[in-house]
Order: structure tokens, then C-alpha cells, then sequence
């Protein structure tokens, strides 16, 4: 029984974390805990009990899933157990073999790239990472990438495009940093400069929000061929604390701006701004992993099957139409 | 609401109400806190003659001290067929601040786009108006972009772009987010063309703007104290905790860090943006020219066109 049983494929040593919005799951699955310690010589009644208030837990998650507001969803794609970049690299990919630095300045460890082999591929793999740890989440700078980062992925890019491999890149940054120093070395060239990089390739790039898809640090990976965003992740020109505070200005607005801004994979989708939502598990990627990150290779499998087929420049240009046919399509 | 309180009052309130002195006659300048007389700030291109502070200029003025004869064709934004894509609402309806920036500005939105010549020399120029809802990046300013950039193609002419903007128009949401690869594929139209995009960064330049195309040309020009940089001086502060350095984000700090190639004083940049075209669009010797030129395609002498003082010193500040 416990190794069905997707509550339980947690990894021990990672701290169950529950939303606000998740209180009536948090108490039922408590009972369960309980429930559990009581049982130790399988009571028919209790196994009973336990399977009943699971099934509950399940109808109460879909409930609340189901119609999740804008700003649950940003708490969601924010959510510490989420699968991170290095999850779906470890999930996904195999020979995974990191590649380190922008040959200027240094190493930023908030953007992982390096080449490995995804369902038989062998790709440039680029992600933003937040880290786990409080330890990695320092070295990291909390996914916020310094122009040293952007570089490297440009570098990277530029690597694919002379060994024609395919590009797939996984967005999950609250932004670029904004800090003296990355100022300093010019993060709006490198922001913009990989940009430039992105939409020049002749080989395919796909890129898939994963958690947060923050402004000019997320875009800066995703001018792709196909963007797919996991189905309760966010991707916006501005976090919603931000513009409350400008907008509204207070930050006790995130709540409204986030309606405001139609950030969540569903209202992007009808603006035709991404390709593919794909869908999470029942309560999302943070309660069954492998699931989510089982689906988001299945569909950049598929995506990526699709690109290989397709002729060096005619991808590029097809990329650069679609960009520009964007905003012919704004109407919501 | 009826009309007297709308139209009659205001005449009644007019008449009694001594006329003020219109306070327009003098500018206050921002930076050195001395009074300017409007004659002279125009002269002067609306910089300070005390401090040499570079004020903010209007699209209008901007072209007309641009062009040679200060003679351009400006020509229509693309119409478009969406206006308020998300029906945004925070404390206004983004329809409602559109209105009224179009209103206050006489302008569809936050650029400006003409075709003339420089030094008689094709360009086309797309200038940013600050006064329009910060000068945001939306659909608006993304497709006008891209038609300055066909316009430079189908002319054979320099593109030159004026940014003075906050950054993305966060009222369209990611649709403001996305003109940031659009306006990158506008900067590579014109460079597969083999033509030259000049970027003149004024003040202020921040955010998606400087992240995309401000930040791609093949030359870069600053005028003098404008606030260049990727994230805003208040962001920053809120994340680092700490003030930030006196000049920081500034044209000259962004020299001193390699990200533009000069500052040039607003009196000396269409000198030297006609000194730079000329040295891109005609590589080789005149001597060697053996057929008969045809005439009006001979081009003056750069200093004629030019005031004569800086053009011989770009960065002078």
C-alpha cells in the first residue's frame, strides 16, 4: 500500500510545505498521519479509515485545484518542493555534463547549462536555478542571474549552433538580479544580447517555464521555437509584488495585479503567447515529482521530434514570424 | 457633471481670477535648481546654460534639431486593432491613462517615427516621447519599431533609435514583455541589410528597453547625466539595502563600464551622427571617384551643417 501511494513518494528529507489555500488538505492528511501511527498491525478498520480520508484528500485537492486564482497559482509555481532545474536534469536527462563560465568574467551558478542526452538526444541544456538548501539558494543567488549568466548561455546557444544540437532550456527565476554589480557588467546587454542569440539559431530551441518565468531573465531564454510552461507555473513582465507597489502603490495589491497581469500558463495559452500547457499531477508538481516531471519530458519529447524535422533556416525564420505575429493575436 | 460646472464656471473663474504670469516663460532646471528663460533653453536645445543639464525633449524638437534643415517625413504608427489587450484595471483603466497621455501629448503613443536626411544622408529615426506613460514599451511602440526598421530597409537608410523610456508597459502584461523580441528582430532586419542602427541613449533608459534593442547597436551614443540600466535605482536599493554611488546608472558610469561608446553633448550629435554615417557610407577615397558625380548627391562638408564648436570632442560632458 505505501508504495502506491503518491503522499508518501516524497523524499524523506525534504520538509512538507503546505499553502495557505491547502489548510483542508494539511488537516486530512494529518489524520492520516495519525491514523497510520495507531495501525501498526494492519486494523481492518483503520486501513479503512485511512483509504476513505484519502480519497478525500483527493476530491479536496481537485476541488481547489481546479480553480486556483491567479495569485494561489503564483504561490504554487513558487513552491519550495516544486521540481527545479536540477530535478528535471536529473529526471530527464542522462551524461548530463554542466559546462561552466562566460569566458569573461566568471561562473553564475544561478544558470546551469552544459550538453547531456534527453530521450536519446544529445542537447545544450540551460536552466535557471534556484536552489533547495539555504546553502545552494546562496550560491545560486536565489535564481537571479547576473550578466555572467546570460553570457554563458549565450555561449552555450552558440556551441549548439555550431554542433547542431538542440537547445532546451527550463525557466525558473523571480528575474534577472537587479544589483550594483550586475549593473556594472551590463546585464541589459547580456539580457538582451541573449535574446539576439536565441532567435538567430538555425538549430530548434524549446523552452518550458517550470516555476517562475520572471520578466527580462526569464525571456531572455525563451525567445524559442516553442515555449511550454508546466500548467501552474507563471510567466510575466513584472513579479506582482512589483507592480502593486508601482501601480497600486502598495504592495498589499500582489493579489490584484496578479489578476491583472494574466500570468498563469491557461490565460497565456488563449493569448496564444505559448504553445503548450503541460499538465501537473493531482496537487500539483510539488506532490508527485516524478508524474510532472515525467509529462514535461513526454511533451518536449514531442515538441522537439517535431523541430528536428524541420529545415535549418526555414526554423529560424518561422521563429521570427510567430514572435512578430504575436501581438496580432492580443485579444483576450 | 452638467455645463455649468463645466463650462460656464470655468469662464466666470477666468474672468474674475487675476492673470497669472504663465510660469512656462521660465524653467526651473532640475539639477542645478537655476531659472532658465524658455527663449534660450529652446536655443540651446533645452539644455541648461548654467549647469549643462540635459533636460527632457519632446519627439517634435528632437527631430527638428535631428534632420538637415530640420526637414522629415514622419509618418503613421501602425494602427492597432487591439487597444487594451487584458483590459487592465489597478487604481485607472489602463484605457483611461491611454486617453489621457494621447491627450496630453497629442500623440498615439510613446514614439515617434520620420524619415529625412542627415548630412544628405538617408535615416530614419525613432524617437521615444517620455511624456507618454513613461515612454512603455507596449504593442504600440513594438510594431512602430518594426516599421521603422522595414522603412530603413526599403529606403537603404540608417536607422536611429532615441529610447527615453521606464522600461516595459506593464498594463499589457506579457504582451509588453514580448516587444522585447520583437524589437530585437527589428534590429536584426536592419542589420541583415547591411545598414548601420545607431542608438542614441537619453534619459532615462531602463528596463525591457535597455534589455532588448537599446542595447544592440552598432554604436552606441549617451547624452550627458541620462540614467541608463537594466533594473531601477529603487529596486536596487530595496535589494541590496545599501544607497548607491553618486552617478550610478549615469551615461559617464556606463562609458567607464564599457556599455556605450561615447557621450556626446546634444549641441554636437548630429555632428557626429553625420560624421559616423559618412565614415560607415562612404569607405574609400573621393580621389578615386573618376565618373562625374550627379549633382546633389554630393554631400556638404561636415562642419558646415554642424555648430562649430565640439564636433572635433564627442565626449566632452
Amino acid at each position: 500500500m505505501v508504495g502506491l501511494d503518491p503522499l508518501t513518494e516524497q523524499p524523506g528529507n525534504r520538509m512538507r510545505v503546505f499553502l495557505d489555500f491547502e489548510k483542508a488538505v494539511a488537516d486530512l492528511e494529518g489524520k492520516i498521519e495519525v491514523l497510520r501511527h495507531l495501525s501498526t498491525d494492519g486494523d481492518i478498520n483503520i486501513v479503512e479509515e485511512v483509504g476513505k480520508l484519502q480519497s478525500k484528500v483527493e476530491r479536496q485537492l481537485k476541488n481547489t485545484y481546479q480553480k486556483l486564482s491567479p495569485w494561489q497559482k503564483v504561490q504554487v509555481a513558487r513552491h519550495p518542493n516544486r521540481p527545479h532545474f536540477r530535478d528535471v536534469v536529473g529526471n530527464l536527462v542522462s551524461e548530463f555534463t554542466p559546462l561552466a563560465g562566460d569566458r569573461n568574467f566568471g561562473e553564475d551558478k544561478a544558470i546551469v547549462g552544459g550538453i547531456g542526452r534527453f530521450r536519446g538526444f544529445s542537447a545544450v541544456i540551460i536552466g535557471t536555478e534556484k536552489g533547495s538548501s539555504t546553502q545552494e539558494r546562496i550560491e545560486t543567488n536565489f535564481g537571479m542571474a547576473k550578466p555572467e549568466g546570460y553570457r554563458k548561455a549565450r555561449r552555450l546557444m552558440e556551441l549548439a549552433e555550431r554542433f547542431r544540437l538542440p537547445v532546451l532550456t527550463f525557466i525558473d527565476t523571480a528575474g534577472a538580479y537587479p544589483g550594483i554589480d550586475a549593473e556594472e557588467r551590463g546585464q541589459a546587454e547580456a539580457i538582451a544580447r541573449s535574446i539576439e542569440t536565441c532567435l538567430g539559431l538555425t538549430v530548434p530551441i524549446i523552452s518550458t517555464i517550470i516555476g517562475e518565468g520572471g520578466s527580462g531573465g526569464a525571456v531572455a531564454l525563451a525567445a524559442a521555437d516553442r515555449v511550454l510552461m508546466l500548467e501552474h507555473s507563471i510567466y510575466s513582465v513584472i513579479s506582482p509584488e512589483g507592480c502593486a507597489s508601482i501601480l497600486w502603490r502598495s504592495g498589499e495589491h500582489a493579489k490584484d495585479a496578479a489578476e491583472a497581469l494574466r500570468l498563469t500558463a491557461q490565460d497565456l495559452k488563449k493569448m496564444d503567447i505559448i504553445d503548450e500547457i503541460i499538465p501537473e499531477p493531482l496537487g500539483a508538481a510539488h506532490r508527485s515529482r516524478d508524474v510532472a516531471l515525467a509529462s514535461l519530458g513526454d511533451a518536449v519529447e514531442k515538441a522537439l521530434r517535431e523541430l528536428v524535422a524541420i529545415d535549418a533556416n526555414s526554423l529560424r525564420s518561422r521563429r521570427r514570424d510567430k514572435f512578430l505575429a504575436i501581438s496580432k493575436n492580443g485579444s483576450s | 457633471m452638467n455645463w455649468i460646472t463645466n463650462s460656464v464656471l470655468p469662464k466666470i473663474k477666468a474672468l474674475v481670477q487675476p492673470r497669472e504670469v504663465p510660469d512656462n516663460f521660465w524653467t526651473k532646471c532640475s539639477n542645478c535648481d537655476e531659472m532658465v528663460f524658455h527663449r534660450q533653453l529652446e536655443q540651446n536645445f533645452q539644455v541648461c546654460s548654467h549647469c549643462d543639464h540635459h533636460m527632457g525633449m519632446d519627439p517634435d524638437a528632437r527631430l527638428a534639431m535631428l534632420f538637415d534643415d530640420g526637414q522629415c517625413t514622419k509618418i503613421e504608427l501602425p494602427k492597432q486593432t487591439v487597444v487594451d489587450p487584458l483590459k487592465f484595471r489597478d487604481r485607472k483603466r489602463y484605457s483611461d491613462r491611454l486617453k489621457e497621455a494621447q491627450a496630453k501629448t497629442g500623440a498615439d503613443d510613446a514614439i515617434m517615427i520620420a524619415h529625412g536626411d542627415l548630412g544628405g544622408m538617408p535615416a530614419v529615426a525613432a524617437v521615444f516621447s517620455f511624456a507618454f506613460m513613461g515612454g512603455s514599451m507596449g504593442v504600440a511602440v513594438g510594431d512602430a519599431l518594426l516599421r521603422a526598421a522595414e522603412l530603413a530597409v526599403a529606403q537603404k537608410a540608417a536607422l536611429i533609435v532615441f529610447p527615453s523610456s521606464g522600461g516595459a508597459r506593464m498594463q499589457e502584461g506579457i504582451l509588453s514583455l514580448m516587444q522585447m523580441p520583437r524589437t530585437v528582430i527589428a534590429t536584426q532586419i536592419v542589420k541583415e541589410a547591411d545598414l548601420p542602427y545607431f542608438v542614441v541613449l537619453t534619459n532615462p533608459t531602463t528596463g525591457g528597453v535597455t534589455a532588448s534593442f537599446a542595447m544592440l547597436g552598432d554604436i552606441h551614443l549617451a547624452e550627458p547625466g541620462a540614467i541608463i540600466g537594466f533594473a531601477g535605482k529603487r529596486v536596487i536599493e530595496e535589494t541590496i539595502r545599501e544607497k548607491l554611488p553618486e552617478g550610478f546608472q549615469r551615461a559617464e558610469y556606463l562609458l567607464e563600464h564599457g556599455m556605450v561608446d561615447m557621450v556626446v553633448r546634444r549641441h554636437d550629435l548630429r555632428a557626429t551622427l553625420i560624421r559616423l554615417l559618412g565614415l560607415i557610407n562612404k569607405p574609400r577615397p573621393t580621389a578615386e571617384v573618376v565618373t562625374m558625380v550627379q549633382p546633389g548627391l554630393e554631400i556638404p562638408a561636415v562642419d558646415k551643417s554642424s555648430s562649430d564648436a565640439g564636433a572635433d570632442q564627442p565626449s566632452k560632458t
